[in-house]
Order: C-alpha cells, then structure tokens, then sequence
C-alpha cells in the first residue's frame, strides 16, 4: 500500500498513519509519500501542532461564522487529541517513529519540498529520503501495489 | 471448529486461534509457530509471556503497548513474527486476535 499524503489537518494526517500502520500490522508493505501540506507532518517544528479544520469542515456541524474565531480551531484540535489519547492513539511523533520502526518508509516530496525551501534538517530524522513523484511511481511498479491519495 | 495441534484436538476459530487459553501449553505454542515457520527462540517466549501477561491482566494489546513494553522494540517484534507481529504472535500464545486498528 502507497499512501500520498498532501493535506495538512491532524485528521487526514491520523488516516494515513492509521492505514499505513494497518498495513504493516497485516504484514502488508506500506509507505507514504508526503507532499504540499502534507509535508507538515514531517516537519520537526510543525508536526505536534497540527489542527483540525473548523472552516469549510461540514463534519463538525460548527457554523462557519464561529469556526473562524480565534481559538476555536486551537479547541476543537484540543478536544479530538483528547479523545485520541483515550483510544491510546499515539501523538504525530510517536506515530513516525512507530511507522518507522514498524518498516514502513517515510518519503519527502522533491517539488513541494524545494517550493516550501525546506531543508533535510527541518524535516524528521526517520525520513528515508526525498523523492521526484518518477521515483514514487517506480516503487509502485510492482504486481498487487495500491497507491492512495488522501 | 476441533484443530489437530501437537496430536491433541483444540478448540479453534475460524482463523485458528484458541477459543479456550486453558487448552494452550508450550507444546501447543511450539505448534502453532512451527505452521507459521517460526521456530521459537528465549526472545520469543519473553515476548510471549509479556503477551500472556498483558492478557492475564485484560489490557489490550498494540503496537503502542509493545513500544512502551520495556520487553521488546517494535523492530525486534517485526523480525521475530513477520508477516504481522501482533496477529501472529497472540496466535502462537493462544490468546485472541487483539481487536485494536493501532
């Protein structure tokens, strides 16, 4: 299983750790591309701050008007790590470390990377390397490989 | 179902784990490793009495859990039970298929 992760909230973040971590548990291989926003989950200085969105997030039954006040995103992000903690969820750190204990690669996008300008040191030590999507795609060539976007 | 393990008729379920851990012994672990090509070494049987230890006390199991055990890294636990570590280990100690997604 190849996952792409190109957003930034903790939500879609938890996804692919949760399926990629799946996977392995399974004994299925498993890696994951981050990209765009996604890279902020590999960020040394951004990763334990990630948020959920109160903007544009249906889901939460949060008028528009009052997800966009100052705190509520803090709150809200505040109240869903909480109720992760109770279902012994690990924070984002502890997420890569475990992912990559557990073998999964970890990747860096090129492209995003150098438009961020980011450098090897801002991102995570378990990061296995940075990538162009051709690099990706010729991981992904093998019989019964499935590449998710998320 | 009735699964002929160590030439004794156990309890299985579908999947083959023990459906009665009292029906489980070494020889029965010995067993169930051989079919997962397994052969068990000391740091096996440590991992397996942490498992029966976190059974005995009704604390679920994870990857988490065995992070934080003190008996074993995560890295370790992979390359004594590929294909699965959790899956096949409490398959081999008889106890059930932790229900955990983490």
């Amino acid at each position: 299983m190849l996952f792409i992760l190109s957003k930034g909230t903790i939500e879609n973040a938890y996804a692919a750790f949760v399926m990629a971590n799946g996977a392995r548990m399974e004994g299925i291989e498993s890696e994951i591309f981050f990209t765009f926003f996604g890279l902020e989950a590999i960020q040394k200085k951004k990763l334990e701050h990630l948020r959920v969105a109160t903007v544009g997030n249906p889901a939460l039954h949060m008028p528009t008007m009052l997800g966009g006040l100052p705190g509520v995103e803090a709150l809200a992000t505040k109240m869903m790590k909480k109720e992760m903690e109770k279902l012994d969820m690990p924070p984002v750190g502890e997420f890569l470390e475990i992912l990559s204990d557990s073998g999964c690669k970890l990747w860096g996008c090129k492209l995003a990377i150098d438009m961020f300008h980011l450098e090897r040191e801002d991102l995570i030590d378990e990061l296995d390397g940075i990538l162009t999507i051709g690099d990706f795609y010729a991981r992904a060539d093998q019989e019964g490989t499935h590449l998710l976007f998320i | 179902m009735k699964k002929l393990i160590a030439q004794r008729e156990i309890d299985v379920n579908e999947e083959g784990y023990l459906l009665d851990f009292n029906q489980w012994d070494k020889e029965i672990g010995k067993s169930l490793a051989d079919e997962n090509s397994i052969s068990l070494t000391d740091r096996h049987w440590e991992v397996i009495d942490f498992l029966h230890e976190k059974y005995r006390k009704e604390e679920p199991l994870s990857i988490r859990g065995i992070k934080k055990s003190g008996v074993i890294d995560i890295k370790e636990f992979y390359s004594l039970f590929p294909g699965g570590p959790l899956k096949v280990s409490t398959l081999i100690a008889g106890i059930p298929k932790p229900k955990s997604c983490i």
